[in-house]
């Protein structure tokens, strides 16, 4: 069995850390182990994982492939592809590999899985792990055809580390694109509240919006609680649909976009921790929670879904309250 | 025709407040009660269809097509309230809408029904849908349509488009840490892989739901059945994780000290 491992470069020139440990999932399944990368610049990338066992490297780059163009990125996977003619295709599941893998897959002839969360071999087959219906069930699949091409979630294998020095044989990729990528827009600094390495996952829930104690809303209060509390935390945001959904309608916090959205129509982030406030806890959002480690929530309602085992402490409290007091103890 | 032709490729999935529970079926897994569980247009693609619709407000002679692979009779429940949202001639297809299937099959089913679409221009072609499905989720089915088609200019987590006067445009993808990349295409053909889009549901209008209806009961009525074998794909088991945690509940604790544990749990 032939192994590709298919990966972009960084605008570093080396390898992200989903990169690695998309490799560190294709070594997993032993077999010969070919490596494939592409970006602007792949000779780094290359050295930095040297050492793999791989007994080929091939590589296409060029300004060309400096950015996350579909047509540029698609040429370029396709012609490692075909050059390494592997029977299994592993790839993380970046932004810029999931734009890309079904349609090479498609090209290539393919079958794709994506966003697979185990890879492994038992008795001589490869058994993949995927989830479906947005995280609420899982499954182990096993293919029959060749080549299959997978990509893998981060967060699910060891990274692999092996510098060294790397001979690639350079492949061409024409291009003909009638599209340019024209700037990544990133949040300023300070307003930067998705933090996907964070180690805490802050979630904002509709009560935030709604009328207190005195029968007033006090959005600006919350807004500023809430910022002060990812201030103190270096915390990922994250929302329900609902204050998402006010806050599109200009009634709640203004910083909040369908970006914060976790759960059922929006992501499911990966952090160790995670503390949820003024949010009910009720199974569409709470699906996007499936792989964030301790849960703690705090909530007004004894019998919210959190309560109902989907979280490990739930406190009975006003989050206004408790998160105005938990800053002052955090700065 | 000189306005836009936008095709949507949607289907419907269980409505998301039901309880899923797989069950083992005759051909693989299947959800339990599963043509009994209320339904709704996967959200994604339901936003690429009101993404389309209000394209096509905006130039004049443009159409949209909805190409659909589910169980005609639950297409038929869902496109009642669909079809009162936007106007659009729908494609059906009779077969599985379930996550389960493989997605490069459905893919082959779903870009031959829009190479038959009557009067469409692939050259004009602008191929919508939801950057994933709330089934199968793989975020691989509207790609691969689209290489079928020719069609490869590609974005994928759309939010946004701008569409310039002279058939070029502006789209924001979704990328990493929540940043967008902002891309610039000259124009069709081109397929969009829609998030949440920047356009709220818009209300309903019974009176593009009667429009719609004039075609869409014969789209039901004449829909191909386009079974899915899932040929090389073996499932070896489905099940819901057991993740039921002990959930300790605090009543009546002080202010302070629910701060105090949470700073000290969020410390270690």
């Amino acid at each position: 069995m032939k192994v590709l491992f298919l990966a972009h470069t960084e605008a570093d020139g080396g390898l992200g850390k989903a990169a690695k440990e998309a490799l560190g999932a294709a070594k997993g399944l032993g077999g010969e182990l070919v490596v494939g990368l592409f970006g602007e610049t792949v000779q780094q990338a290359a050295d930095a994982v040297a050492g793999c066992g791989a007994t080929k490297f091939y590589g296409v780059a060029g300004a060309d492939f400096a950015t996350a163009r579909y047509v540029s990125d698609a040429a370029a996977a396709e012609a490692i592809c075909k050059a390494a003619g592997a029977d299994v295709i592993v790839a993380p599941a970046t932004s810029r590999l999931s734009r890309v893998a079904a349609g090479v897959a498609q090209r290539i002839g393919a079958k794709i899985d994506t966003r697979l969360t185990g890879l492994e071999m038992a008795e001589g087959k490869i058994v993949a792990t995927r989830w479906y219906y947005r995280q609420r069930m899982f499954g182990k699949i096993q293919r029959e055809t060749s080549p299959w091409f997978v990509t893998v979630d981060s967060g699910c294998f060891a990274p692999v580390e092996a510098a060294g020095s790397a001979s690639v044989e350079m492949l061409a990729a024409p291009v003909s694109a009638h599209s340019e990528v024209v700037e990544v827009i990133v949040p300023a600094a300070d307003a930067q509240t998705i933090r996907p390495d964070a180690k805490l996952l802050v979630v904002a829930g509709a009560g935030w919006g709604k009328s207190q104690a005195d029968g007033q809303k006090h959005v600006d209060e919350a807004a500023r609680l809430i910022l002060s509390l990812l201030s103190a935390t270096q915390a990922s945001l994250g929302s329900s649909k609902s204050l998402v959904d006010q806050s599109g309608e200009g009634a709640a916090l203004p910083f909040l976009t369908h970006m914060h959205q976790v759960g059922q129509t929006g992501s499911t982030p990966r952090h160790p921790k995670g503390l949820a406030t003024c949010c009910h806890g009720e199974e569409p959002h709470v699906v996007g929670w499936r792989f964030i480690g301790e849960r703690r929530a705090i909530n007004l309602d004894a019998n919210c879904g959190w309560a109902q085992g989907k979280a490990d402490v739930l406190y009975v409290a006003d989050a206004f309250q408790v998160v105005a007091k938990l800053v002052d103890l955090l700065r | 025709m000189n306005g836009l032709q936008i095709v949507v490729l949607g289907s419907i999935v269980p409505d998301p407040l039901q309880t899923l529970e797989p069950v083992a079926g005759p051909t693989g897994p299947a959800l339990k009660n599963e043509l009994m569980l209320p339904a709704v247009l996967d959200p994604w693609a339901a936003c690429a269809l009101f993404e389309a619709a209000n394209l096509a407000k905006k130039v004049a002679g443009s159409k949209v097509w909805l190409v659909a692979l589910g169980p005609k009779a639950k297409l038929q429940q869902v496109m009642m309230s669909v079809a009162q949202k936007a106007p659009f001639e729908l494609v059906v297809l009779d077969g599985p809408a379930g996550g389960f299937t493989d997605a490069a099959e459905t893919a082959s089913v779903l870009a031959g029904a829009v190479g038959k679409i009557p009067g469409l221009d692939k050259g004009k072609l602008l191929l919508f849908g939801g950057w994933q499905s709330a089934s199968r989720s793989t975020g691989a089915v509207l790609s691969m349509v689209g290489e079928k088609l020719g069609v490869t200019e590609q974005f994928q987590g759309v939010d946004e488009i701008d569409l310039a006067k002279d058939g070029g445009f502006t789209v924001l993808e979704r990328i990493e840490g929540g940043c967008y990349q902002k891309s610039h295409c000259k124009g069709a053909p081109a397929l969009l892989g829609w998030a949440t889009g920047s356009l709220p549901e818009p209300p309903n209008n019974p009176q593009v739901g009667m429009q719609n209806m004039r075609f869409i009961m014969p789209a039901l009525a004449k829909a191909q059945p386009a079974p899915l074998k899932g040929e090389g794909l073996k499932h070896l088991g489905v099940e819901v994780p057991s993740q039921r945690r002990e959930t300790r509940i605090v009543k009546n604790a002080s202010v302070d000290d629910i701060a105090r544990e949470l700073a000290d749990w969020i410390r270690a």
